[in-house]
Formats: structure tokens, C-alpha cells, sequence
């Protein structure tokens, strides 16, 4: 996190295939939404951000560059949160460092204490984004990458996310977030970073 | 005890057998009858071919033959070890993982049996080393290829698990920790099950062998043993090294995962 005012987040000249993207920097506590249709680019580029795929580009985090940081240092501290989320034990507590201090967050989010020992399997989708959301934001990051967070959650669900992550704002992180709610856009962010075909995109005030 | 030896009529009067299932196979519409017959031919001429060019090789005991004998042998567990995979890496690499792992694992173990165990007389001895790089080398690539396939296929079928794990910062070893460890699994579970069967279900063909041309019991089971534990080492040894080579080359120094780099299905 920076504490001379400075940008927290830099990008210039980010490059993958399949999508074109404007330099931008994003501000400690700034919320930035991405929009476009299904398709267009949107998890490309969350993806490149977090440098789980090959891409170029000069990024920052404060004053180290991506590139002098190691890769899981990077992601530790530039989170990227898929919109299929993916689990690798069979009981949700497992996917934890410490589930005890993850659960009062998923109790937030309608879940209980109990839910770390359910079985994976018999999860919802909604209960899985939700598990996978707090999965990342227990770990602190200072920006969250976030693929379509609240799609296919209810309206009730949906403002606990909201919540938090204007609660995380206020605690100086940044965040991208991905959405077809236009609205739920304007509410977050300021400033939309907008795909159009052929995976080009252009930063706009949302609304 | 001699041995007693066959004439060609012998084997004649067996191949009779394959006849009559030909002929079951006709009558029942199997359509194995061409399948069998061919792959019959075939291992008549194969077996045959061997059995002249082993008579040379025993006739001359020369290092260099035997070893290009060798080299040649592991060539061929190579390409059948890459066919058993569904999902192979793409390039080079899809031979060369597997067939390196397997050149490493037989050769130090049969050097390693020869040199310190049987130890023959010159060590290189092809009468000993030929048959046993065999055995090891048969068992090898059954390991290697199954650890390499599991491997594969099922970092293309938890690749959300997989990348979820990279994109909270776990380091690729970790993130692939149960990938691979399944692998693994996979590839000793057929010698763990024979060594636990050998003896209940199934005389293994070595000791049978060498109990048919007149060895004694108890020398014929000390030699099985012997090979038992050499297979075991050679597959262990074969299937960590390609499994764990495989994880490397499926991931890069980013700490990403790179499925761009298998071969695309085939069939």
C-alpha cells in the first residue's frame, strides 16, 4: 500500500492476445468496474492482471513492479477470484488457512460456522462463489480482481457483497470487478472500463 | 532335471487352439477371427526375429551391441509409453519426458542389480542383462505411462482447482501437489497389487520359466523376489521422475498453468 499518494495500482501497455487495453492507474480505495458482453474480453484481462496467463506490460503494485515480485507474491497481494470457482479437498474448511477466522465473513454472507464441514459436492454455485469470495478477501489482499462476484447471487446476498467490499474500499484496497449490472457498476466505481468487440476496450464514467 | 525340449510340431499342434477360437469367433459373427490371426503372425515373427538376434548377442557378449540392444529396447517402451496417452505433452517433450525418466529408472537399476546382485560374469553380460533391462523396462513403462496420462488428464480436468490455488499465490508445487500425487498413486497401484497377488493367483512367468527348464523352487522364488524389488525400484523411480518432469513442464516460472502445452485430443 503507498503511503505518499501515489497510485496504487499502475498498468502500461498491458498486452495478451485477444484484448487491447488503455493504461490506467487506479487510486488506494478506487473501485473500477469492466463491462462488455459475454465473450468480449473481461476475464482476459482480470486473468493477465493477476499473470495467470502469458501477457507483457509494465504493472505496479505502489512502487514494485510485477515482474521483480514473484508470481505467488504477486497473486497474494493482486487477487484474482474466478467466476467458477475451483476447490481441490473434499470439505470446505480444508481450502483454508484457518477456517475459524474466515467463518465470521461467511456468516456475513449467509453462511454459518458449520458450513466448513460440508462436502464440496453439495454445494450450490451461489454458495460456492460466495466461499470462494471469502477464500481470497481473508487473505487481505491490496487489490481484488473480481471475475462477476455477485452474479447468481439474491438480491439480499448480493448487498452483504456490496457491503464488504465497500467496507474494504474504506480500508484502502482497490478493486476490479467484472459485472453485466450496470447499475450495481455506478454503485461501486466511478470510473467503467468498457469492452468492445474484438476485445478493445476503453475507460469511461460509468453512466 | 534336463530340459525338455520342443519341436516345431509341438508348437504347430498349440497354434491349433488359435484355430478353434478363429473359427468360434467366424461362426459367432465376433469379428476377431483377422484381429487374432494377425496379431498371432505377428508375434510369431517378432518372437522369432528376437530369438535370433539374442543367439548372436549371447554368441558375442560385446558391450556395445548389447547396449545398442538396450538403447533400442527402452526407444520402443518410449513410443508405447507416449501411445498410452490420452492428453500427451505437446512436441518433443511428449516422447522425451517419459522415455528419459525410463532410460534413467531401467538403466540404474539393472546396472545397479548386475553390478551388486547377480553380478555376472562379464557384468554387461547380455544372457542376464538383456532379459532383466525386459522385465524392468515392461513394468517401467507401465508406470510411466499411467502416471503421465492421470497426470495430464486430470490437470485438464481440475484446471479450475488448480488455477484457483495459483491465483490465491499458492506456489505451483503446492497447487499441483494433489495432481500429481494422484499420478503417482496411479502409476504403482499395478505393482503394489502383483507383489501383494505373486504367489496367491498367479506364478510369475520368470520363476515359471525357470522352474520349467529344471531350477530349483526355493533358487527360482529367490530370483523372482530379487526381480520383484528391481521392478518395484525401476517403477517407482520412472514414474516420480516423469510425473514430476511433466508438473514442470505443464507450468512455467510464473507460477502458471500452461495446458497450452499439450498435444490436443486425439480421436
Amino acid at each position: 500500500m503507498t503511503s505518499d499518494g501515489g497510485p496504487l495500482l499502475t498498468v502500461r501497455g498491458l498486452t495478451r492476445a485477444g484484448i487491447d487495453i488503455p493504461d490506467f492507474d487506479l487510486a488506494a480505495g478506487e473501485a473500477m468496474a469492466v463491462l462488455g458482453p459475454s465473450g468480449s474480453g473481461k476475464s482476459l484481462f482480470l486473468r493477465a492482471l493477476a499473470d495467470l496467463d502469458e501477457n507483457e506490460g509494465d504493472i505496479q503494485l505502489g512502487r514494485e513492479a510485477r515482474d521483480a515480485m514473484g508470481a505467488p507474491d504477486w497473486r497474494r497481494r493482486v487477487t484474482y477470484v474466478a467466476a467458477e470457482s475451483g476447490w481441490w479437498a473434499e470439505t470446505v474448511a480444508p481450502h483454508y488457512a484457518d477456517w475459524n477466522a474466515a467463518a465470521p465473513l461467511a456468516t456475513r454472507l449467509g453462511l454459518t460456522r458449520e458450513t466448513g464441514d460440508w462436502q464440496i459436492s453439495r454445494l450450490s454455485t451461489g454458495e460456492r462463489q460466495r466461499l470462494a469470495l471469502v477464500r481470497a478477501l481473508i487473505q487481505m489482499p491490496d487489490v481484488l480482481l473480481l471475475d462477476e462476484p455477485t452474479s447468481g447471487l439474491d438480491g439480499e446476498t448480493e448487498q452483504a457483497v456490496e457491503e464488504i467490499l465497500v467496507e474494504r474500499l474504506a480500508g484502502g484496497a482497490a478493486i476490479l470487478f467484472s459485472t453485466h449490472d450496470e447499475d450495481q457498476a455506478s454503485r461501486l466505481a466511478k470510473r467503467c472500463l468498457r469492452f468492445a468487440g474484438g476485445g478493445k476496450a476503453e475507460i469511461v464514467s460509468c453512466r | 532335471m534336463p530340459l525338455i525340449t520342443l519341436d516345431y510340431w509341438d508348437i504347430a499342434i498349440a497354434a491349433l487352439l488359435l484355430l478353434v477360437n478363429a473359427g468360434l469367433s467366424i461362426w459367432m459373427q465376433l469379428g476377431l477371427a483377422r484381429d487374432t490371426l494377425i496379431a498371432a503372425a505377428r508375434m510369431v515373427v517378432q518372437l522369432g526375429l528376437i530369438g535370433l538376434v539374442l543367439k548372436l548377442l549371447f554368441a558375442t557378449v560385446s558391450p556395445w551391441l548389447t547396449a545398442l540392444f538396450a538403447l533400442a529396447m527402452v526407444l520402443f517402451a518410449g513410443r508405447e509409453a507416449m501411445a498410452r496417452q490420452e492428453r500427451r505433452l505437446a512436441g518433443w517433450w511428449g516422447y522425451g519426458v517419459g522415455t528419459t525418466a525410463m532410460l534413467a529408472a531401467a538403466a540404474i537399476v539393472t546396472i545397479f542389480a548386475l553390478t551388486t546382485q547377480v553380478q555376472p560374469d562379464p557384468w554387461y553380460n547380455p544372457r542376464y542383462a538383456i532379459p532383466m533391462l525386459g522385465m524392468i523396462l515392461g513394468n517401467t513403462m507401465t508406470g510411466v505411462a499411467l502416471g503421465l496420462h492421470t497426470l495430464t488428464s486430470t490437470a485438464v480436468r481440475e484446471k479450475a482447482a488448480i488455477e484457483a490455488r495459483l491465483a490465491l499465490g499458492h506456489p505451483r508445487k503446492a497447487a499441483l501437489r494433489h495432481v500429481a500425487a494422484g499420478a503417482l498413486r496411479t502409476a504403482l497401484m499395478p505393482i503394489v497389487n502383483a507383489m501383494a497377488a505373486t504367489g496367491l493367483v498367479a506364478l510369475p512367468g520368470m520363476m515359471t520359466g525357470q522352474i520349467l527348464s529344471g531350477v530349483d523352487p526355493v533358487e527360482a522364488v529367490k530370483y523372482q523376489t530379487l526381480i520383484m524389488f528391481l521392478i518395484a525400484g525401476g517403477t517407482g523411480f520412472g514414474a516420480l521422475t516423469a510425473v514430476l518432469a511433466g508438473a514442470w513442464r505443464i507450468t512455467d516460472k510464473r507460477h502458471r498453468l500452461r495446458l497450452d502445452r499439450l498435444a490436443a485430443k486425439r480421436g
